[in-house]
């Protein structure tokens, strides 16, 4: 093999690796990301039944019902909006009424969010930042979470 | 008092470490020796200084000196002796301390032990290392001093978050900042060269042991934290794609390519361009690791004491030296001269490859970590990329490298032949299709890849013994032969193999508690039993119980197996008092065939209590796949032509400086 042989065998390799990469990049972006949305943006932009995405804010105070077995039903607001959500499991330590938590499931048709995760934190004064942005948006925060939490009205 | 002293030797270092900077590099430009000589006892002080910084702040964590602001934030009386320790890196503050700590232990280590590196790339290695001390002791000094008072002192200290308090996380932090910067060893010597305009074999000599023990440290490190998550967490699960542990895999993929492709320029002379860029880019992404960690810019599970504010000065850290050295890298590198040719089947054509695939799949890693973060900086829309992203885009770049790693070392260099290669791996081939069809046969469920992927870690391990076993000819020589051929092997030869073979246990272990793992989640009354793998789990009751620091619920289950007693199992849930934070404490039985894992949840309507209970097949396989793998890179790093100074033994204990300084 000569030596312009080699280069071209290296390089087409290269070449051949690295758009296998962008392609599987582009496909996994395409298909495998999951939005995040607060309850107001829920009710505003309609996702469809069935698309899963993240669903952040506070537990609404009084709202943590337990079912038969292990289903739990809470609400999520943000103030402005609520989303009932219903959850089969065991939740993490963290999840308290007033507290932040992020739930990643689907909005079926009867307009409950069926979450499959409950997002654990590790530490008690974390807040999620999305669930801080869009807290602050909404005129709710009041720096570190822990003190009591605002009665949220709707 | 203590404190103060703490303090002082930190600003101390910050003044050493700029002269360490500034006059090794004037000595090397206007070829003054004395200058020159400065950088080897400036990294000695500096290294002295920063550890009498870091034992004063040990003291106060010990001592519960509540006085210091970061004491009172982090730690309480009533904590055990090993936390109280291991507080002092659960912080920000802390483990900034920790980490350049470690960054100048690595440049006291080249000025003490380096002894016969040439004297101009010594000087310069060092004044690149005191660069980065500078940056990050100007950091410390200036937005988190971890020495702060509060005046009055209070009585008591807020606490360690719980679940920091663990043995696993009391050291996981130190081995991978021990990676992390071990790192910045092999850009400090990429500089260096880039700096000299020259480099060659011997370059690649002596950046290789610090890269493998940085390498060592970081898969110790990412095991630890894995296996932390694993069982503190409580939810069975040993990576999950987060940003935080992405941040330490991609140092890692980068730092195993830099490995492989410092072997080809040590060997070959080849490879040295992208072996210079290769370092620079691993010691990029620990910075960036550090960043993304420190910052809190990633939303993340992991993420501990976060502070934006600071994440900008480690933004302009990063900055300074990732763009400086890559500005460095263009202008210099066209003067290196080019190496030695190879054909593309030889030894170096498959590092090459594996240098391709290794960096590919780590750029993969990149894209899904920050697109997040870019997106929402473009369009503000938030995502999150999980999982599902990487075991697309990840999974199929990695398996056509572990298909290929038994053909590298196998593959001669130069030129090599494939064919030979591939008889073999004959072996290795009928045993690996001898189990994906026995594990076919025994799992009737589970995804239909997964057999094939256990076969592929039968296969890397298997390829492993077969290089060993073809190398001293175990089949067809005298057992004198296989021993004296045995015991001349090189250790980097056991070295390798130790690693490609722990490769092989890890895919094992991951491959089956993913395709195979059993869950099932039940509320359960006292005396109400569950079934899962073959076990019969009886759930006895709970019981309140009293800890040092906590109060904790403890559920009992009685474990039997086809009638039989296997254990008893204790999951708990414990309340700590003064952190006034709860912790989970799963119960683990291992047995050879996997994990059974118990959480206890919470206590339901009808005194029942929701518990979780999985089945996770062979899971221990990635832990031991990893200190394997450990092992391996410290069998590898015993061998007698990568230790610091073999040749000059002789010479060099008769200057070297008292160790440990």
């Amino acid at each position: 093999m000569t030596r312009k042989q080699r280069r071209g065998v290296l390089i087409g390799s290269s070449l051949l690796v690295l758009g296998l990469a962008v392609g599987l990049v582009l496909y996994a972006m395409s298909d495998s990301i999951v939005f995040f949305y607060s309850p107001s943006d829920v009710a505003k932009i309609h996702e469809s039944p069935g698309k899963r995405f993240r669903l952040g804010g506070l537990v609404e105070k009084g709202s943590v019902v337990r079912d038969q077995g292990t289903t739990v039903r809470f609400v999520v607001t943000d103030g402005a909006k609520t989303l009932p959500v219903t959850y089969t499991g065991v939740l993490p330590d963290l999840f308290r009424e007033g507290q932040g938590v992020v739930a990643e499931g689907m909005l079926e048709p009867d307009g409950v969010f069926h979450a499959d995760t409950v997002l654990a934190k590790h530490d008690a004064k974390y807040m999620p930042p999305e669930v801080a942005a869009k807290l602050k948006k909404q005129g709710l925060w009041r720096g570190e979470a822990s003190g009591p939490s605002p009665n949220a009205t709707n | 008092m203590i404190a103060e002293t703490g303090h002082y030797a930190l600003i101390l270092a910050l003044g050493v470490a700029i002269v360490q900077m500034v006059l090794p590099i004037i000595g090397t430009r206007y070829r003054d020796p004395q200058l020159t000589a400065i950088a080897v006892p400036a990294a000695q002080a500096e290294f002295i200084l920063i550890a009498i910084a870091f034992f004063a702040l040990m003291t106060a964590y010990v001592t519960s000196d509540f006085s210091v602001a970061n004491v009172y934030q982090n730690s309480a009386s009533e904590k055990p002796l090993l936390y109280k320790i291991s507080g002092v890196w659960g912080n920000h503050e802390g483990s900034m301390i920790l980490w350049v700590l470690i960054l100048s232990l690595f440049g006291a280590a080249v000025a003490t032990f380096g002894t016969n590196l040439p004297r101009q790339l010594q000087a310069n290695v060092l004044a690149v290392q005191g660069s980065i001390a500078v940056a990050f002791l100007l950091f410390i000094v200036t937005t988190s001093n971890p020495f702060v008072r509060l005046n009055p002192a209070p009585f008591e200290g807020l606490g360690l978050n719980p679940v920091l308090q663990d043995p696993a996380l009391a050291f996981h932090p130190p081995f991978l900042y021990t990676g992390y910067v071990g790192f910045s060893m092999a850009f400090s010597f990429a500089v260096a060269a880039l700096i000299d305009g020259h480099i060659d074999a011997a370059w690649a000599r002596w950046v290789r042991p610090w890269t493998l023990a940085a390498w060592m440290c970081l898969t110790l490190g990412i095991a630890m934290g894995s296996w932390w998550a694993y069982y503190e967490l409580g939810w069975g699960g040993f990576w999950f794609w987060d940003p935080v542990e992405n941040a330490s895999l991609m140092p890692w993929l980068a730092g195993t390519a830099l490995l492989h492709s410092a072997l080809v320029m040590e060997k070959r002379d080849a490879l040295k361009v992208w072996t210079i860029l290769l370092a620079i880019i691993t010691f990029s992404l620990s910075l960036m690791g550090t960043f993304l960690v420190r910052s809190g810019v990633l939303t993340s599970v992991h993420a501990f004491a976060v502070d934006p504010s600071r994440g900008v000065f480690i933004l302009a850290i990063m900055g300074v030296f990732i763009g400086g050295a890559f500005a460095l890298f263009a202008w210099r590198a066209p003067l290196l001269s080019q190496g030695g040719l190879f054909a593309p089947i030889s030894r170096e054509g498959s590092l090459v490859l594996n240098n391709l695939l290794l960096t590919v799949a780590c750029a993969a890693v990149l894209v899904g970590t920050l697109y997040p973060l870019a997106l929402e900086a473009l369009t503000g829309a938030k995502i999150s990329v999980g999982p599902p992203f990487f075991n697309l885009t990840f999974v199929p770049l990695i398996v056509p490298l572990l298909i290929a790693v038994p053909f590298g070392p196998m593959l001669a260099w130069k030129r090599g032949d494939l064919l030979a290669a591939a008889q073999r791996l004959v072996a290795a081939a009928i045993a690996s299709l001898v189990v994906i069809v026995g594990v076919l046969a025994y799992t009737q469920k589970g995804p239909w890849l997964a057999p094939l992927g256990i076969g592929l870690g039968i296969w890397l391990i298997v390829g492993a013994a077969t290089d060993l076993a073809y190398r001293v000819k175990l089949f067809g020589a005298s057992r004198d032969e296989v021993w004296r051929r045995l015991r001349n092997l090189p250790r980097s030869t056991f070295g390798t193999t130790l690693a490609h073979a722990g490769l092989g246990l890890v895919v094992i272990g991951i491959i089956s508690t993913t395709a195979w793992r059993a869950e099932r989640i039940e509320a359960l009354a006292p005396g109400a039993t569950l079934d899962i793998a073959g076990y019969q789990l009886t759930f006895e009751g709970v019981t309140e119980h009293q800890g040092s620091n906590y109060k904790a619920r403890v559920g009992t289950f009685k474990v039997t197996r086809g009638g039989s007693p296997v254990t008893e199992l204790t999951p708990s849930k414990r309340a700590y008092v003064v952190e006034k934070n709860s912790t989970t404490e799963a119960a683990i039985h291992d047995s050879w065939r996997g994990d059974l894992y118990v959480v206890l949840g919470d206590q339901l309507k009808d005194g029942a209590y929701s518990v979780r209970v999985y089945f996770n097949p062979m899971v221990r396989l990635i832990w031991i796949g990893a200190l394997v793998m450990f092992f391996g890179g410290g069998v590898s790093l015993s061998d007698r032509r990568l230790r610091v100074g073999a040749p000059k033994r002789a010479q060099a204990k008769a200057t070297a400086a008292p160790a440990g300084e």
